[in-house]
């Protein structure tokens, strides 16, 4: 069995790894490296209940100090590596120490995409809990906000800030709400949603420039001012490290369905790895399913990854959740509130559902087992499933 | 704030101070207890924070909802009369001494 484990990244995915090393007997030694001062944190509430205050500081953490001490899991806060000496089977710190590996987790995740070259003040990004609180300092002050991109971060940005009595405008290139990951119909849902609640959408319009003030500039020739404009983009993955070692990279790092690498020692999850057969998911879900499969394979258990992923985002008083991909699909039918997507094969691809846990817990199962359902089925609210499922699926 | 006994199914004990209005998930993450996943966030989307509640408190908690009930069809260890997931487990100021048994696997 393996001597030590290095997992570069502390985030959903690194953390995961290393805890579920521990859950699955591993003995040898795990050393985890994380860039941000803190230990590791939940990221999904810094853009929903941290930023209206329903959460708080002491629920971002994982696990306390403690638990990584009694787990024998060395953890590296504000400590970055800077190299990857594949045929020594060691990674460098900015530090200049060294750490062997036997195995080696690539899970550096990814960072945001940047408006400007340079940064404006009242200009800022959403991705880790520092960028978090200082939305929410700033956003104490302010009686109006901009959040440009209407995917998930800055639509939950909107949401937020609206609850707490903001004015919110959103800017987006897009023409509809989340339009890269979800259903025109689910769109259609979340316009209406932040129209009454006050929230301009402002879509199908670009950022032409960005100013101190803070000013934006749409192509269209709207300008529109703000104390705090939040910019939620998207966001690139952190592959430096792995391509300036020679490891193969696409979009993202490139792994097998079993996490691996080009290096066999060396894996790769969350969201810098982009898997066979999978592409790359920007998801928890994926990242916590594939750092159990990285797990179990090193203590000897091979598990590849094939879960089902899931995602979910909250806004206002509507929680969506999907299981399956949306945008791999070809057609959807409603189901009542719900949207069911087929693939061009005519099998089931993904289902959205708004408030609705049971028909999500239910639609996860039948994609997972893959139990055939027709459009026509999915359609008819007479139509039962329960007795298409076996009663568990393990 | 009530004491929460949390116990593996090793046989080891934890005894935890869990405040009122917070979660038995909840005690036991902060607090490092071992046994209690929770990958979701308390959000009662994983069933990775399944627990077996001592059968004395059973009825004094108010019973599990409609998505727990679901979710608790995906639990990895069986499912029990006395499973719940512990992330939908309120904290109120009578439960002192609440008996919380952690399974052999949550995955």
């Amino acid at each position: 069995m393996a001597q030590g484990v290095v997992v570069a990244g502390a985030g959903q995915a690194g953390f995961q790894v290393a805890t579920s090393l521990r859950t699955e007997g591993f003995q040898g030694s795990i050393t985890l490296i994380g860039d941000e001062p803190e230990l590791p944190y939940n990221r999904p509430p810094l853009s929903k209940g941290f930023l209206t205050g329903k959460e708080g500081e002491d629920d971002l953490p994982f696990r306390p100090a403690s638990y990584f001490e009694q787990h024998r899991i060395d953890m590296r806060m504000g400590a970055r590596v800077t190299a990857l000496r594949r045929t020594e089977h060691e990674v460098v710190l900015a530090s200049g120490e060294a750490i062997a590996y036997d195995f080696l987790v690539l899970a550096t995740g990814a960072r945001v995409r940047s408006i400007t070259r340079e940064p404006i003040g009242g200009l800022l990004y959403l991705r880790t809990s520092e960028d978090a609180r200082r939305i929410k300092a700033l956003m104490a002050g302010a009686d109006s906000m901009i959040a440009i991109g209407a995917g998930f971060i800055g639509l939950e940005a909107a949401a937020a800030a609206s609850k707490v009595g903001k004015r919110v405008t959103v800017v987006a290139v897009e023409d509809r709400p989340m339009g890269r990951v979800v259903s025109p119909l689910i769109s259609e849902h979340f316009r209406l949603l932040h129209e009454r609640h006050g929230v301009r959408l402002m879509l199908g319009d670009a950022v032409e420039r960005v100013e101190a003030g803070v000013r934006v500039t749409l192509k269209s020739g709207v300008v529109l001012e703000a104390p705090l404009v939040v910019a939620g983009i998207g966001v690139i993955p952190n592959v430096e490290l792995a391509e300036a070692s020679g490891l193969a990279i696409g979009n993202g790092i490139l792994v097998d369905q079993y996490l691996r690498t080009s290096d066999e020692a060396i894996f790769s999850i969350g969201d810098c790895a982009s898997v066979e057969g999978h592409g790359r998911l920007e998801s928890i879900q994926a990242a916590v399913d594939q750092a159990r499969c990285v797990a179990a394979t090193i203590v000897g258990k091979l598990r590849a990854y094939s879960a089902v992923p899931w995602f979910w985002t909250e806004q206002f008083e509507s929680k969506l959740q999907i299981a399956g991909i949306p945008s791999g699909c070809a057609h959807f039918v409603r189901r009542g509130d719900s949207v069911y997507g087929f693939r061009r094969d005519g099998t089931l691809g993904a289902v959205e559902s708004i408030n609705k846990p049971v028909e999500h817990i239910q639609a996860r199962k039948l994609l997972e087992t893959k139990v055939p359902v027709t459009a026509e089925q999915a359609a008819d609210l007479g139509f039962d499933w329960k007795g298409l499922l076996p009663r568990r699926v393990s | 704030m009530p004491t929460i006994i949390y116990k593996t199914h090793d046989g080891a004990t934890r005894q935890v101070e869990v405040p009122v209005g917070s979660t038995v998930m909840q005690g036991a993450v902060k607090n490092g207890v071992d046994g209690i996943i929770a990958e979701c966030g308390g959000n009662c989307m994983c069933a990775t924070c399944h627990v077996y509640v001592d059968a004395a408190w059973m009825e004094k908690l108010e019973p599990a909802g409609d998505t727990e009930d679901a979710m608790l069809e995906s639990t990895a260890a069986e499912r029990l009369p006395n499973s719940r997931l512990s992330c939908q487990i309120k904290i109120t100021a009578d439960m002192e001494g609440l008996v919380i048994m952690t399974p052999d696997s949550q995955y």
